[in-house]
Order: structure tokens, then sequence, then C-alpha cells
């Protein structure tokens, strides 16, 4: 297998994208990445999506968009593996790079979310979830969060008022970013405040669904450094799975398949959890932030709340996440979510992150889960 | 519940006696469409006496409190309806098992 770069990246801004349908907004993602990277043409293109069908009416996302985009009849499919899509359709491009098959691979994730809205769009994003044993019954990924949390609470004697930290954070974080959904500052003692969603999930506690893009472009490491200027090289990638329905995990609480897809990738990247400069993490539910920094090596069971009680979780701290806002304060684009963060990363590791920068970004850690972590993939960035 | 066993071996039938306790619960005020004439509800994920968990709705609570580790049974309801014209689906629910006076 080949090393694999990143050598072009693009983002369009998270939000209520009412004036542009889901081709233009991936097209706007492809075009910005190509232009990052020099690059005219691509040999693949992979799309990360989740909703599509579901939403949009649309299946088939990949001739449309690179159709669209004028990338010509080259190999081009999407990838669906709910909100983890993103993630998966890196895990995709890096496999084709990596094996040799293609010399250079386009991923974009894209999502169109807020054209449905209310109680239909509950239900669009419910397909997620397994149909016969939770969809059914009336639940959501909310609920099912919502439930992980007060287990939680209950296990470990956390307070509610402990998750707000993870909250304030990564509003902090997102007050610099332009292509952030949410700028706005959250002050300490706001969830005491926030209306319930599903308790004791609140409104400032669960990320808010937006329509966004975001490309990468992939190719062979080896040639990377001649073709621009700060190549940012993918050193771990690994996908693992776990229960779709929550209800059949021995262990609800311990994210199993977050864990072993993070510790697959420090193996093959040959680094440890303290030598990581920054985790672009899942931060879908405060809840999922503290069990994915349990089950990655950061904090032991039931301590990782207490992260967000000290500031090591700022930029400035031993291990900034949610350096642009992550999903809670840069938007939940869904299956578009993978592909953000490793936008994020690059921009850490190029030094080109601004007001947001981490101090020596040297090893970027990206961690996306589509549903409660029946689906977990990690990718490992240095420079 | 899946059973978690090779492909290769047949599933087989059990019976369960269809009361366990609430491993944990939550109340949806953000409803899926087909769902709203039950809003607000709760849901809860039921820890069966035999061992698995279930994820059902709690019903005919009226104005009673629920908290982890009640007690509940499990009783048949209307899910949901597909449409206006659709078929009713049916299935389970539980409720709390009342103290006998």
């Amino acid at each position: 297998m080949r090393e694999v770069a990143i050598i072009g990246i693009g983002q369009t801004p998270v939000g209520e994208h009412w004036g542009s349908s889901l081709r233009m907004l991936a097209a706007d993602a492809v075009r910005a990445a190509l232009a990052d990277s020099g690059l005219k043409n691509v040999d693949a293109v992979y799309v990360g999506n989740a909703y599509g069908a579901a939403l949009s009416s649309q299946s088939q996302l990949a001739p449309m968009i690179v159709d669209y985009a004028g990338l010509g009849n080259i190999e081009a499919f999407s990838i669906e593996a709910g909100d983890a899509a993103g993630g998966a359709a890196l895990r995709a491009g890096y496999l084709a790079v990596a094996s040799g098959a293609v010399e250079s691979a386009l991923v974009v994730g894209v999502e169109k979310s807020t054209d449905m809205v209310g109680s239909a769009r509950v239900r669009a994003r419910s397909v997620s979830l397994d149909a016969d044993y939770e969809a059914v019954h009336g639940a959501t990924l909310t609920a099912l969060a919502a439930m992980l949390m007060r287990r939680y609470m209950h296990e470990f004697g956390v307070p509610l008022e402990a998750f707000e930290g993870f909250s304030i954070n990564a509003h902090a974080n997102a007050k610099a970013n332009e292509n952030a959904m949410y700028r706005n500052t959250l002050k300490p003692g706001a969830f005491a405040k926030a209306g319930m969603v599903s308790d004791p999930v609140s409104l400032f506690d669960g990320a808010p669904d937006g329509d966004g893009a975001a490309a990468v472009i992939l190719t062979d490491a080896a040639r990377a450094g001649d073709m621009v200027p700060q190549p940012v090289r993918i050193v771990g990638s690994a996908v693992a799975s776990d229960t779709l329905a929550l209800q059949d995990r021995s262990d609800p609480l311990y994210l199993k398949a977050a864990n072993l897809s993070a510790y697959k990738a420090y193996v093959q990247a040959g680094v440890q959890p303290q030598d990581v400069s920054l985790f672009e993490l899942h931060d879908a539910f405060t809840v999922i932030s503290a069990l994915t920094l349990e089950a990655t090596g950061f904090a032991t069971r039931g301590e990782g709340w207490k992260l967000a009680q000290s500031g090591a979780l700022a930029l400035k701290g031993t291990l900034p996440i949610a350096t642009f806002g992550g999903l809670k304060a840069r938007g939940n684009p869904a299956g578009a979510t993978g592909v953000y963060q490793a936008v994020e990363a690059c921009l850490q590791l190029r030094g080109q992150a601004g007001a947001n920068q981490v101090a020596n970004a040297r090893v970027a850690l990206i961690q996306n889960l589509g549903g409660l972590a029946s689906t977990a993939v990690t990718h490992i960035l240095t420079v | 519940m899946l059973p978690r066993k090779s492909v290769e071996t047949p599933n087989e039938q059990f019976t369960f006696a269809g009361t366990g306790s609430i491993y944990s619960f939550t109340t949806l005020q953000e409803i899926p469409e087909g769902y709203e004439e039950q809003a607000p509800y709760m849901l809860a994920l039921v820890k069966l006496d035999e061992g698995p968990l279930l994820t059902a709705q709690i019903t005919d609570l009226d104005e009673q409190a629920v908290q982890i580790g009640d007690r509940v049974e499990m009783v048949t309801r209307k899910l949901t309806t597909e449409g206006p014209t659709g078929v009713i689906v049916y299935g389970y629910k539980f409720r709390k098992i009342l103290p006998r006076s």
C-alpha cells in the first residue's frame, strides 16, 4: 500500500442554504478543492451522503455531482454510512489511492437537510436507526442519545451542568470560523435555561442540522510534495462497526467501534493518544463527546466529562477538540461531517487556521460516527 | 432482540415474561412524522428480567413520574398509522407495574 496525502481542500459554510441545491453545494466544495490542489481533473470521485434519498428524493448523487462539476465520465459513486458517510467516503478514497487503483481521488461530503422541516425531517433522519426495533417505536437519534446521557449521569454521578463545557468550548471556537452555523457565545449557566429537546438533551446540547459540502483531494504521498507546498499525509485510516440498535450492546455506555477504529488507526500511524495535537471528534451530543474521549484513550470510564471542566479541550489546552466549532457550533452537516473534519484538520496542520490555530499542530485525529457509533471512522493526519 | 450467533445457527424461539425495569428514559419534544398524535411521549430502554434491553414507549402514565429502576410490564398498543388510510401498526409498549393496594 502506498502512503496517501491530501493535496486540496474546500468547504462551503454550514447553514440554511435555501438558495442552493445539493448539486450546487457539492460543486462549490469540489471547485474549491480542485483550485486549492492546482489539479483540473481527478481519476475518481467518492461522495459521502447520509440522507439524500430521504431528504431530497435523490440517490445516485455521484454522477449528478460529477456531471454538474464538469469532471467527465470518471469513476464515481456514493457511500452511505449514516452520519459517518463523509468519513467512510474518505476511507474509500484512501483505499483507492493507497492500492494504486487510482492516482488521484476527490472525496466530497454533502448534505441538504433544511429543505425539509419539522416532523418530516425528524422522520427522514431516523432512517439511520434500526427500523424494526427503534424507529418503529418513535425513537430518534436524539432520544437514544438522551437515554445514554441519563444513564451516564446515573451510573457515574454526573450533574447536568457538567456537560455544558463541551458546548461552551465549541461555540467559543466557532466565533472566528466564517463557515460555522452558530458563532454566538454560550455562557456558563446556559444549560439550566435551555429548552429540552429530549430530556436531558437540550437545545444547547445537541448539534444543529445544517446544509453543507466539503471536499478533499487525495494522491500518492510520494508525488504530493512536487504538486503542492504543504501536503498532509494520512498515516492512519480505520473503520469499525457495532450493533445498529443501541439495545443490542452488552454495555451501551461503551462506544466499542469508536475504540476499535481509533486504536487500529493509532497502531497504523505509530502514535499514542498523548501524541495527538488536536481531535476533531463527533460531538453530535455532549454525552457522545464524553464517551468518545473515554473510548479513544483520553479518559477512563466515567471520567470523560471531567475534561470539559478544566480547559483541557480549549485551543490552548492539552487536547483541543472541535477547533472550528465542531458539530455543535460549526453545525452538523450529517453525511458531510467527516469531510469537514478532514478539511479543518488540514487547515490546522498547514498552519492556516487563523484565530483558531492550535500551536505546533503536528498530529490531527479525526473521528466520524454513524448513529451512536454503529459505524466509526477514524483517520490520523500529519505533516 | 437479535440473537448474537453465527449465521449458520437457526434462531430459537424464546418467550419472555414481559416484565422488566427501566434502564433509561426520555420524553421526546421533536417527534417524527407518524407519531405526532402521541406527542409528547416517553421512550425507554427496558431491561427485561431475562437480561436483554428493549426500546419501547412507556404508556398509560397519566401524571406518574418515572425513575431509572421502575418496574414495568409489556402491553400491546398501536404504534403508528401508515398515513390516513394506511395500515395500523401494533406493537409492544410498557407500563409501570403499580403496587397492589
